[in-house]
Formats: C-alpha cells, sequence, structure tokens
C-alpha cells in the first residue's frame, strides 16, 4: 500500500455541548478516491474543515504528509445570472502569487492549462452568471485546481447536477486521480455515486464509522436516509 | 473655459474622483455594499457640517466621521439579516447630528445646500491637492491589495476556502470606501456622490466581462460623466450635480437595454 498521505488518529471534536467522532481513526494513501458519505449533521463538512486546519480536534491528531497540498471545492456558491465575471476570469481569481494586479505570462499559461484540462477552454469567454449548472461545478473545480493541489476535497460538488453532468464532474475527476495521481476525498450523499467513481467510502454515523472498499457496501444497511431510494430527482 | 482657476480645479478634482470612484464602485457593486456606499455619505454629510460649527475644512470633517463610522457601520451590519437596519438607524442620527451642526453653527444654508449637492466653486487649489494625496493614497494601495480584494468581492466563498484573511480586508475596504466617498462629495455633494460609486460600476457590471474590462468602463463612464457634467454647467450655469446625474443615469439604462438585449 502507497505511503499515506493523511492520517487520523483518535479524533474527536466537540461544540455546543455535542461530540462527534468517537475515536475516529483512518489514513488515506496517496492517489486514493475516497467517498466520505453519512447522513446530516454527522460532522462530513467538520471533518474537512479539521483536515484543512479551519478547526482544531479537541483530541486526536490529523498528520499531513509534508508533501500534502490541499485543494478544497466548497460546498455552496450563490451564483446568480446577474454575475458578470467570465468562467476564465473566475478561475483566475485564485492566483495569489504576486502582488501586482495584472497577470504574469506563466500565470496566464497556468489558466489556459486548467480550463483546458477541465474541458472549459472552449466556454472560457462565457459569463459564470450565464453558464450550465455543469460548467459553474466545472469553473469551481477549476479555480480549485490553480494552485496545483494533490489533495483534494469536494464538498457535495454534485449535489444540485442532474445525472449526467454528475456522471461527466466524476469522469473528469477521476481522469486527474489517474493522470495527476491526485488523491481525491468527495463528500456525498450520493451512494450511487460513491460506488462507481470512488474506491473506497469512508462512513460516519452518530455511533462509529467505517471505511471500506466501496465494492463491498452494502446499500441495504446503510442508514435511511442515505439508500438510493430514498433520492426522488 | 480653463482660463478661471475654479475651473481647473474642478476638472482636476473631478478627474480623481472620478479614477477613484470608478474602481472602488467595482467593489463596493461586487459586495454588494451599494446602500452601506449611500450611508456613509450621509455619515459624511454629519462631519462636514461639524467641520463647519468647529470651524474645520469640511473635508477633514468627513473624513474623521466616515473613517470612524465605516468600522463600527462594518461590524454592525456584518450579519445580513441585520444590515438594512442597522444601517437606516445610523443613517438617521448622522442626518440628524448634521442638520442640528448646521443650526448650531452661524454659516447661512447656502452653506448646507453646498455640503449636500456639491459645488465646484467653493474647491480650492489647496483642496484639489488634498484631495489628489488622498486619492493617489487609495489607488496605490489599491494596486497591492488588488488580487485579495478582487476574489474576497468575486468569490467570497472561494476566497475563505483559500484561507484569505476576510476580516482584515474588509476593514481595508471600509477604510477606502470611506476616503473615496469623502473625496467625491467634495464636488458632487454628500447627497450624491453614492451615484459615482454604483452607477459607473453598475454599467461596467453589465457590460464587463473580466475585471480589467469593467474597472475601464467604470472609470470611463464615470470620468465622461463629471467631465460632461462640468461643460454643461460651465455653459448653462444650472448644477453640475444635476448633470452628473442624469448622464450617469443615462449611461446606466443604456447598459441595461443591451444587456437585457444580449440575454434574449
Amino acid at each position: 500500500m502507497p505511503e499515506p498521505i493523511l492520517t487520523v488518529e483518535h479524533l474527536t471534536f466537540g461544540f455546543r455541548g455535542r461530540q462527534l467522532y468517537h475515536d475516529l481513526s483512518f489514513s488515506l494513501a496517496a492517489g486514493s478516491v475516497t467517498s466520505l458519505i453519512g447522513a446530516n449533521g454527522v460532522g462530513k463538512t467538520t471533518l474537512t474543515k479539521l483536515i484543512m486546519g479551519q478547526l482544531t480536534p479537541t483530541a486526536g491528531r490529523i498528520i499531513k504528509a509534508p508533501q500534502l497540498r490541499l485543494g478544497y471545492v466548497p460546498q455552496f456558491r450563490n451564483i446568480d445570472p446577474e454575475y458578470p465575471l467570465s468562467l476564465r476570469s473566475f478561475v483566475a481569481l485564485n492566483q495569489m502569487g504576486r502582488r501586482l494586479p495584472w497577470h504574469s505570462k506563466q500565470e496566464k499559461a497556468a489558466v489556459t492549462a486548467v480550463l483546458k484540462e477541465t474541458g472549459l477552454l472552449e466556454r472560457q469567454h462565457q459569463s459564470l452568471g450565464m453558464a450550465s449548472g455543469g460548467e459553474k461545478q466545472k469553473a469551481y473545480l477549476a479555480q480549485a485546481l490553480l494552485t496545483r493541489p494533490n489533495f483534494l476535497i469536494l464538498d457535495e460538488a454534485t449535489a444540485s447536477l442532474d445525472v449526467n453532468t454528475k456522471t461527466e464532474l466524476m469522469t473528469l475527476v477521476n481522469q486527474l486521480n489517474q493522470k495527476h495521481g491526485l488523491t481525491v476525498l468527495f463528500v456525498t450523499h450520493d451512494l450511487d455515486l460513491a460506488k462507481s467513481f470512488t474506491q473506497q467510502y469512508l462512513l460516519l454515523t452518530q455511533t462509529g464509522y467505517e471505511l471500506r472498499s466501496t465494492d463491498e457496501m452494502n446499500e441495504a444497511a446503510m442508514p435511511k436516509e442515505l439508500r438510493p431510494t430514498q433520492e426522488v430527482r | 473655459m480653463f482660463e478661471y482657476e475654479f475651473m481647473q480645479n474642478a476638472f482636476l478634482a473631478s478627474t480623481f474622483i472620478a479614477l477613484t470612484t470608478g474602481i472602488v464602485g467595482v467593489f463596493v457593486t461586487a459586495r454588494g455594499m451599494s446602500f452601506l456606499a449611500h450611508t456613509l455619505s450621509e455619515i459624511g454629510f454629519a462631519g462636514a457640517a461639524f467641520a463647519v460649527l468647529v470651524g474645520i475644512p469640511p473635508l477633514d470633517g468627513m473624513l474623521l466621521t466616515t473613517i470612524l463610522s465605516s468600522l463600527s457601520v462594518g461590524r454592525l451590519a456584518v450579519r445580513p439579516g441585520r444590515r438594512e437596519a442597522s444601517i437606516s438607524a445610523i443613517s438617521s442620527l448622522f442626518i440628524g447630528l448634521g442638520i442640528l451642526f448646521l443650526a448650531l453653527s452661524s454659516k447661512s444654508s447656502s452653506y448646507a445646500t453646498t455640503i449636500l449637492f456639491g459645488s465646484i466653486i467653493g474647491i480650492s487649489r489647496a483642496d484639489v491637492w488634498q484631495l489628489v494625496a488622498l486619492a493617489v493614497g487609495v489607488l496605490l494601495t489599491m494596486t497591492i491589495g488588488y488580487r485579495g480584494l478582487a476574489f474576497d468581492s468575486f468569490d467570497p466563498v472561494g476566497a475563505q476556502a483559500q484561507g484569505l484573511r476576510r476580516n482584515l480586508l474588509s476593514i481595508y475596504f471600509l477604510l477606502i470606501l470611506a476616503i473615496s466617498v469623502s473625496i467625491g462629495a467634495q464636488i458632487v455633494g454628500s447627497m450624491l456622490v453614492f451615484i459615482l460609486l454604483t452607477l459607473p460600476s453598475a454599467v461596467a457590471q453589465y457590460l464587463g466581462k473580466t475585471l480589467p474590462q469593467m474597472i475601464a468602463i467604470s472609470v470611463g463612464t464615470a470620468l465622461v460623466g463629471v467631465w460632461l457634467g462640468l461643460f454643461l454647467g460651465y455653459v448653462t450655469n444650472w448644477p453640475v450635480t444635476f448633470f452628473i446625474a442624469v448622464i450617469e443615469c443615462a449611461f446606466y439604462l443604456v447598459a441595461l437595454t443591451i444587456r437585457n438585449r444580449r440575454e434574449r
């Protein structure tokens, strides 16, 4: 098994009198694709915040490999149809390497490369506000990829998309995984997607957790609200 | 018309005002702070009235109150649900204070008109240099803070995900906004300074697709407005602020029409 890029040891996090995770311990191998599943309120987003260092564990620790470079695609953005920037300009916002307002040649090339990789290059001048849900989500992904992370957290990235667009986005994520060895943690409610596009799943429940290969997933044993039949779209 | 020193002063001052408010306005609109810009100008009115009362230059009085209050308003208005009510409360208080200060001072009511609606005659060469220095200061710090401000204004969620220090950025921006309001009010008056902070940037938002495009459109719209406004004011002897308001509104309507056509 390849070296772990992230190890979580005996993690507990308490807030407002509640306690999440009881002795949560797992490690993720470099280049693995893992879905993080669980009912609402079990602490999926909190776990991503702990991994990113935005929150501090109450007990236990999170060990990051020295080469770890985190990228994060947030759960929700409020982009209305009036939003002015083009896809390209939106993606380029994450270019914080220099102080000067104008972008260097290398920076422009980096934006082009990321747009190409996410299949947005031809639509780069389209305004983000008028883009489709799938294009928006790809632009969010492209923006996070601009800093060249090797560990990407996708928070409910597919929640508002139709089935075809979901498949397209996850295929893209898998391609990135294969091409660059990108480690992926995919937070989701969607068991079908987890099965088709991730190698293993980390299930969080009120009382514990399990980390298994998605081949061994038993949907019937999953918490009620996660079962596919519950998902009406 | 340039043989008159007051016209030279007015053109020089307006050019720097349009540059500053045009650029700052793009971020005001992106951050959804048009309403706050309006409030700050009312607070500026109180500051200018206070300055008249104690006998210091109105610009100094405006800077003092807008800077102090932008920081406290920013804090009060953090929660979106409370924003409108807090801002209304603060503007009522400051307009009230402004009226009181004017009543207590011995200056005539025409002075109040000048503060509220602007004047191109009252501005001296020394005032102009102070204004230019402030504008250049704002523009220089914006060159340094540009990328962070752009990210935070146009994609707050992404900026947070990247761990940007958003609190610092927002305080910095409020300071810049306070200074822009104070200098803008010297020509168009505190009542209408928000025209220059919101309309050119709204035009830019409808027509521009990249940030440099938006800044160019916004500055251009503001510049044409103040220059043409000054010229028409000179020719007709009508208030310059009236012309600026009409021109900016016309730009806005044209931009809106173009935008609607595009979307169809």
